[in-house]
């Protein structure tokens, strides 16, 4: 399959941290003990004073950062996606949305490509939760480059985000010329028979998964919904009005996050076939991620054959 | 110390006063948590009437003083302080709970002039006290920070994380002072899960530790001078109270946790809590 080069986001995300740290001086880093995991550790290097590392008590690091918002830092609290989302979801609906207080979360190890971590380590209902959260953002990255540059959006505006990588290295999609706008997809294949909708690691699966169905004669559209809340409506639309199926692509339970968003979507203005690919709503297992995708059909083949399909049974 | 005989008066008066207009929202609004006000109210009194630095027409103020109350559902008292201080109208009182009020059913820092915290789900206030007092080292700022916690917050686990990180941090601006009455919704602490021994739990957590009787004004003001000073590390002041203090039938009542007075309740404790008043 795909021969793009890798990198992980993680890795992208420490190196553009150290530049923001340089440039604002606002930024705070907040750690719960895995801060060589997030790579923050270069910026706890290099700015000790603007690097706190709450140890293993990720409750008390969200809602210290609440605290630090308040007299107008700029905090990004680190950890993985179960655990800020799932521990800490009081700390972050009652203290940072309900009040609106200006901070990032930001969070690797989501979906199950973490893989060999298991089912407890696996962020799989993170973006739904987030989601759910009145004035809460999303923001999905979908390789290092998207990583770095929506990284530095993320920071510029004012409120609670949520920005969600993977674990492992992804392939390399975007170039360093590429826009990137919070709030706008990138439409990333133009096509008149479906539509895929793909959010973090499954964008990259989505456009092998394009050039499959191309091979049998299907010509998808494909948009990186790279922000899922709030989602772009707009892009969304036009691409509904133009193929009858749309079809999404997380790595995430397919209950609340993208697919949701899309379904409940179109089916306030464009009632139509939405098919959800992702985890079905079940916990996983251990294993090589590439098997796991395999398992649960989140694969480039299967995503295809699985589109194929759909669209068959819609004629 | 010795303190002046008059600013003593004050703060008696005041603590009073926080005592009857907490009462007179509570039974108002027909819902709120009587029992926690009137046991907190001495402190908020010392706090908002001579301990704070703070100026009630410039509320968000870089440089004040960082009050949280960790016990939201206690803010009845906080609401009567920084309206008696203040903050906004001392009518405004009276849409305490009610739809479309700036005084919500617990505290939210977006709506209500003075709230430096959102509050309400118990064992927070602390956490954000520390997140406050580690950015102030960040920024240089020489504010201090006063967390006033409950029963409820020290049952929680993250008030000893925050407990933890803030000994650990040697964090010596802020201060907790822990409304100790003993009483929760279900009955005594003693019955439903003791914080005994609560002074050792927290000189082993590495924080400065006094005990005091809350409701004696010479002690609270000894105790919070004493509690700014440097020394290196926080201060927690035990705050020794009567839930319900000042009106006879809700003093150590757990049921008066989170009930309000009918309207002959509020006119007797309001009757008695006027007669301290005038002896």
């Amino acid at each position: 399959m795909s021969d793009r080069p890798k990198m992980m986001q993680r890795v992208a995300f420490g190196d553009t941290l150290v530049q923001l740290g340089e440039q604002n001086p606002h930024i705070v880093v907040l750690d719960a003990d895995i801060s060589s995991s997030l790579y923050t550790v270069h910026f706890a290097q290099r700015f000790p004073d603007r690097h706190i590392n709450f140890g293993v008590a990720e409750q008390n690091m969200l809602i210290g950062a609440a605290g630090l918002a308040t007299i107008g830092l700029v905090p990004l609290a680190c950890t993985y996606a179960t655990f800020a989302t799932m521990r800490a979801c009081e700390q972050i609906r009652s203290f940072i949305c309900y009040a609106k207080l200006n901070v990032k979360i930001v969070c690797s190890h989501g979906g199950i490509e973490v893989g060999w971590d298991g089912p407890t380590h696996h962020g799989t209902e993170d973006v739904a939760m987030m989601r759910s959260m009145p004035n809460m953002h999303v923001v999905v990255p979908a390789d290092a480059i998207a990583t770095s540059a929506l990284i530095r959006q993320v920071v510029d505006q004012d409120g609670p985000f949520y920005f969600r990588m993977g674990r492992n290295p992804t392939p390399l999609i975007y170039t360093k010329e590429q826009q990137f706008t919070i709030g706008k997809a990138i439409e990333l294949c133009d096509g008149e028979d479906v539509t895929l909708v793909a959010m973090g690691v499954m964008v990259s699966v989505a456009l092998d998964a394009v050039e499959i169905l191309a091979r049998q004669g299907i010509r998808a559209r494909l948009l990186d919904m790279h922000t899922v809340k709030p989602l772009d409506g707009e892009a969304l639309l036009e691409a509904a009005n133009i193929t009858p199926l749309v079809v999404t692509l997380e790595d995430h339970n397919v209950i609340g996050g993208l697919g949701s968003a899309v379904a409940e979507f179109l089916s306030g203005c464009h009632p139509m076939p939405v098919l959800r690919i992702g985890v079905p709503d079940v916990f996983t297992e251990s294993g090589d991620p590439a098997l796991l995708f395999q398992k649960f059909a989140m694969d480039a083949q299967s995503v295809a054959a699985r589109v194929e399909k759909a669209l068959r049974e819609l004629d | 110390m010795i303190y002046d005989p008059g600013l003593l008066a004050t703060l008696h008066h005041k603590a009073n006063q926080i005592r009857q207009e907490s009462i007179r929202m509570i039974a108002a609004a027909g819902s709120g948590h009587p029992g926690g006000a009137l046991s907190e109210a001495d402190v908020l009194a010392a706090l908002y009437f001579h301990f704070l630095n703070i100026d009630p027409h410039n509320p968000q103020w870089p440089d004040r003083d960082r009050f949280i109350l960790s016990k939201g559902h206690a803010c009845a008292g906080l609401y009567a302080a920084l309206a008696l201080r203040g903050y906004f109208p001392l009518e405004t009182l009276s849409t305490f709970r009610k739809f479309g009020s700036i005084l919500q059913g617990h505290p939210d820092m977006t709506k209500t002039p003075g709230i430096d915290m959102t509050a309400g789900p118990l064992g927070n206030g602390l956490g954000a006290g520390v997140g406050m007092a580690l950015g102030a080292r960040i920024t240089g700022q020489a504010f201090r920070v006063f967390v006033l916690i409950g029963d409820g917050d020290a049952q929680e686990g993250c008030t000893w994380e925050a407990s933890m990180l803030a000994g650990f941090k040697k964090l010596s601006r802020l201060t907790c002072i822990y409304d100790y009455n003993r009483s929760q919704v279900d009955g005594p602490t003693s019955e439903i899960l003791s914080l005994d021994p609560v002074m050792e739990k927290w000189l082993s957590f590495n924080w400065a530790v006094r005990a005091i009787d809350g409701h004696d004004m010479v002690q609270i003001l000894d105790a919070l001078s004493w509690a700014v000073e440097s020394r290196g590390s926080p201060a927690l002041i035990i705050a020794n109270t009567t839930k319900g203090k000042g009106v006879s039938f809700m003093e150590d009542q757990s049921k008066w946790h989170g009930k309000a007075p009918n309207k002959e309740q509020a006119e007797q404790a309001l009757k008695e809590l006027m007669q301290v008043e005038t002896t």
